[in-house]
């Protein structure tokens, strides 16, 4: 128990350097626009007095590293600055709006992994038809854009079937039903291409545990070939699905953003894209922060899981 | 001596490699070949003006003379196909290209070469890697505003870590075979081993991720111009056009069905190839 503690805290501290060049990085977008960026805010036919007085706002004046450590200092109490157009307080707007990304990009892996993982399985030891379907759809769904697929799904279910809603949000506290019906379309969006690639990583992974020793062995012992395929192979062939799964949820949260965008969900991702249409500055970098943020806390989340389902890869990172 | 043989053998696995690409391979090869000419082509074989508006075909259904409809201001959405075809695969190629390029000499010397220069190398560029891929690309599209030309090098941006770091591993790999060793011994130059060894031996792992991603960077692109960050109309972009499809989706969807379908056959030809590429070109399973 002793070296997986030690794995946990090792893992805990690397992600700190991860936070600080991410927090830099999106300190630094407003700074590294061209030209002055209060005047590309506010357009041309702003007054000198207007941009003086937005540049304190800002605290643009200050030198770089105080800027920074009061930016941080905010953003770890919550005070995320004010929408530059709204006037609004960034930390309620973020609160607002981060459940619904994660609703969408957890109920969309959650989705791939319950359809992706078996149907990786039946590939690895189905017959003929069984691999011929799980490859033509994966092929499928790696090669469709997400988001013509969404709009396809609203033509047939939202337009012709009439059965869904095309777009907009309910928030799950307000009318349970109502909100997964708004939701689905956008989940079956994303799942898509993330079942391809879980399924693709699933028989990939269960191939090649299939092959090894031990599994010829629990044959000849006359172990049921249900209880050897997913009791014993499975379970060996879990960590690299478990890799593959927190990658991919870096993926989810871009798609995250089109998909938003597409099913007008009031999430963070399209907070980002209406943000730098408008030039809204603080927006822009208060949104980036959170999707940065979820991502990195979910690289980590991963990583001590496939470290815990196989010890190997734990041991591994203390020598 | 040495040289020519290296480049003969170099040239008969090429030659046999593509003879031995399984079916899928070669017909990846084959549709990228044909788009390829379309884009460049496209002026002769667009029937029409891809932005000429017409008032008297306003959202009209495909037929003989306009295979793929017309869209809300009536221009010929097969015409915009093709020219935008040839924004789309543009970018994507010069992405693709300068990310590569960038890669290659970066990679090769942080494998060969290891140790500091590796450190000096590799973790910068790690942190490129820091974000998810489409927020880094809308990153720097918040920073540089949007546009073709930047969506081309956020595209590049994202895949230079990416390449790199296939580019690193497979040049550690073949820096560790003997004939490197024998260079060495030989007493050249680092130089002119990375030259003449090192690069020609580790180039076909970088080959195989650049196709597979050339395909994905269509969708980018495409996501891209769709969230109105990447190509800026009136210039026919397949993401735009999805864009524009989306507003007239129930009256005419064959707006949106035609450009969505050509991205899709263009990522299917691109991954049909690399898939292909990936089981001669690297035998050691460098490519992710």
């Amino acid at each position: 128990m002793n070296h997986r503690l030690r794995f946990v805290l090792r893992r805990l501290v690397l992600t700190i350097p991860v936070l600080l060049v991410m927090s830099v990085f999106i300190f630094l977008i407003i700074r590294l626009v061209p030209g002055d960026p209060v005047r590309t805010m506010l357009g041309f036919r702003a007054t000198p007095a207007a941009v003086t007085q937005v540049r304190a706002q800002l605290h643009l004046d200050d030198p770089l590293w105080a800027q920074y450590r009061d930016w941080i200092a905010g953003v770890l109490h919550g005070d995320f600055g004010e929408d530059f157009v709204s006037k609004a307080p960034l930390g309620e707007l973020l609160a607002q709006r981060i459940p619904v990304t994660l609703e969408l990009t957890l109920l969309s892996m959650i989705l791939a992994v319950v359809a992706g993982v078996p149907l990786g399985v039946r590939a690895a030891v189905g017959g003929r038809w069984a691999r011929r379907l799980t490859e033509g759809f994966v092929v499928f769904g790696v090669s469709v854009p997400d988001f013509w697929l969404g709009i396809m799904l609203v033509l047939l279910f939202a337009g012709t079937l009439t059965w869904l809603p095309p777009s907009g949000y309910i928030p799950f506290t307000d009318d349970p039903a109502g909100n997964l019906q708004y939701i689905l379309l956008p989940v079956l969006t994303l799942a898509a291409a993330e079942t391809a690639y879980i399924i693709r990583t699933t028989r990939g992974s269960m191939l090649g545990v299939l092959g090894r020793p031990f599994i010829v062995y629990l044959r000849a012992k006359g172990t049921r070939e249900r209880s050897i395929v997913y009791g014993h192979a499975l379970r060996n062939a879990a960590a690299p699905i478990a890799t593959v799964v927190g990658i991919q949820f870096g993926v989810l949260l871009g798609g995250a953003i089109v998909v938003e965008t597409l099913f007008a969900l009031p999430g963070v991702g399209r907070l980002i894209v209406t943000a730098i249409n408008q030039r809204n500055y603080p927006v822009v970098q208060a949104g980036l922060f959170v999707v940065a943020t979820l991502f990195i806390v979910v690289s980590l989340i991963t990583d001590l899981v496939v470290g815990f389902i196989d010890p190997r890869v734990s041991d591994r990172g203390q020598s | 001596m040495t040289t020519t043989m290296t480049v003969t053998s170099g040239v008969r696995r090429a030659r046999s490699a593509v003879g031995a690409l399984p079916r899928s391979a070669r017909a990846g090869a084959a549709i990228l070949v044909v788009l390829a000419a379309v884009a460049v082509l496209a002026p002769l074989i667009a029937p029409h003006d891809p932005n000429a508006i017409d008032s008297a075909r306003i959202l009209a259904a495909p037929d003989l003379g306009h295979p793929f409809g017309s869209d809300a201001l009536g221009r010929d959405v097969f015409s915009r196909t093709v020219f935008a075809f040839r924004t789309s695969l543009s970018i994507v190629f010069a992405a693709v290209a300068v990310a590569s390029l960038v890669a290659l000499p970066l990679g090769t010397l942080a494998g060969y070469f290891g140790g500091w220069v590796d450190q000096i190398i590799s973790r910068p560029l790690d942190m490129l890697l820091v974000l998810p891929a489409l927020l880094l690309a809308i990153s720097l599209i918040a920073i540089v505003g949007p546009g073709s030309l930047v969506a081309a090098l956020a595209i590049a941006l994202i895949y230079l870590p990416i390449l790199a770091r296939v580019q690193r591993a497979s040049a550690l790999v073949v820096s560790q075979s003997g004939f490197v060793e024998g260079g060495r011994a030989r007493g050249w130059s680092p130089l002119a081993v990375i030259r003449r060894h090192v690069v020609p031996n580790a180039l076909g792992p970088l080959l195989v991720q650049a196709a597979i991603l050339a395909g994905f960077a269509v969708q980018i692109e495409a996501a891209l111009s769709f969230l109105g960050l990447g190509t800026q109309p009136p210039t026919p972009s397949l993401g735009l056009m999805l864009s524009d499809g989306r507003d007239v989706l129930t009256q005419a969807p064959w707006v949106e069905i035609f450009p969505g379908l050509a991205i899709a056959v263009v990522v299917l030809a691109f991954n049909l190839l690399g898939d292909g590429l990936r089981r001669h070109l690297d035998p050691q399973g460098v490519v992710s």
